[in-house]
């Protein structure tokens, strides 16, 4: 009995967690402003939209990532994921949540941008370094 | 023997927990979370020590058994201190250290007393079981403390985005866990699949806080309100 109210606490506190935490993640990327050559490469102009986000990770895994970058693309990975879910299923119903949950998967795609620049300015401080050693 | 694949993580796990110390220090937070720091920095001498007596004595030697499961209890009390000192970051502006290390006590002697009341029944090997339950419940006491610290950001509307990350971040390390090892308790067959996923939840943590170190300057901002699953 015990263990089975501590497994139900533990996953209800889980997704709140799970969801502020990515939300939290966002909101630090949001205000920052890509740059036209990502722009470009993306095809995100001021905002994003989700059918892009699967198009932004491909992306992302052609640049070498960092250790302390991982957490953050795979936990909105699965944010996306968890979105996704809840579109298709109970948003199909309800006309509000379909409307937040296709603002949050914009949201994932542009944050997925924002890491995907810092790659592209890591990989060239690795290359600057190179040529000058 | 662990296989290529928990080797894999084992190692990975040592590096990410080794990195937060790294980026804590680049970015010259180390002092100013000294505890979660601390704690970092036992668990990378605890994985080194774990390795050794691995290759010493083997994965099923007692030796390696009661280190794994002393050394888990240690740092779990350890993870326990360094969120009462997140306690004492939101509420540093009330001035009440003192009533967060006295409750934090409290609390700690409370779930080992409980503890040993449940365990007091089984004779054999007391103090193990002891330690591994101690662990075990203090995971739960620390979700529910993360819980009742996230809904303290939203009400007093903390707004340090580093502060809030290093609490978000712990707080699904602790349900992951909990829920962990309420699975197990519920249903021992399913054991095989959950007690390896341990080591892959345990590299969340570690990620997440070099993430907020690195990534995040101390003076990043955000409103928490626009965090909650429920919109405030």
């Amino acid at each position: 009995m015990m263990a089975a109210i501590i497994l139900v606490c533990s996953v209800v506190f889980l997704l709140q967690f799970f969801v502020s935490y990515c939300r939290s993640l966002i909101a630090a990327s949001i205000k920052h402003a890509l740059s036209a050559e990502v722009q470009d490469v993306t095809g995100i102009k001021s905002s994003a939209s989700g059918e892009d986000f699967a198009r932004v990770v491909q992306l992302l895994q052609l640049c070498p990532d960092r250790p302390e970058d991982r957490s953050g693309v795979q936990a909105i990975g699965a944010y996306f994921g968890l979105l996704g879910f809840v579109r298709s299923t109970i948003a199909r119903l309800i006309p509000t949540l379909r409307a937040w949950t296709e603002r949050e998967r914009g949201q994932c795609t542009y944050f997925a941008a924002v890491t995907l620049e810092r790659r592209i300015a890591f990989s060239r401080d690795m290359f600057a370094q190179q040529l000058e050693s | 023997m662990p296989g290529p694949f928990a080797y894999f993580v084992w190692f990975v796990g040592l590096l990410c927990e080794a990195a937060v110390v790294v980026c804590a220090l680049k970015k010259h937070a180390f002092r100013r979370y000294l505890l979660l720091n601390l704690y970092m920095t036992t668990a990378v001498v605890s994985e080194l020590g774990r390795f050794k007596i691995l290759a010493e004595y083997g994965f099923s030697s007692r030796q390696y058994q009661y280190f794994y499961y002393y050394s888990d209890a240690i740092l779990t009390i350890f993870l326990y201190f360094a969120l009462s000192t997140l306690y004492a970051h939101v509420f540093s502006e009330m001035n009440a250290e003192r009533y967060v290390k006295m409750g934090t006590l409290l609390l700690l002697t409370g779930t080992a007393l409980f503890t040993y009341a449940v365990v007091e029944q089984s004779t054999a090997k007391l103090v193990t079981h002891f330690v591994v339950e101690l662990s075990q419940n203090l995971y739960f006491v620390g979700l529910v403390l993360t819980y009742v610290l996230w809904a303290a950001i939203l009400k007093l509307r903390e707004t340090r985005t580093r502060l809030i990350q290093l609490v978000l971040s712990l707080g699904v390390y602790f349900s992951l866990f909990a829920a962990n090892y309420a699975i197990r308790n519920l249903y021992p067959p399913l054991s095989s699949v959950f007690v390896p996923l341990v080591q892959v939840f345990g590299l969340f943590l570690p990620l997440a806080w070099a993430y907020a170190f690195w990534r995040l300057p101390e003076d990043a901002r955000l409103v928490p309100a626009r965090l909650a699953v429920i919109p405030r």
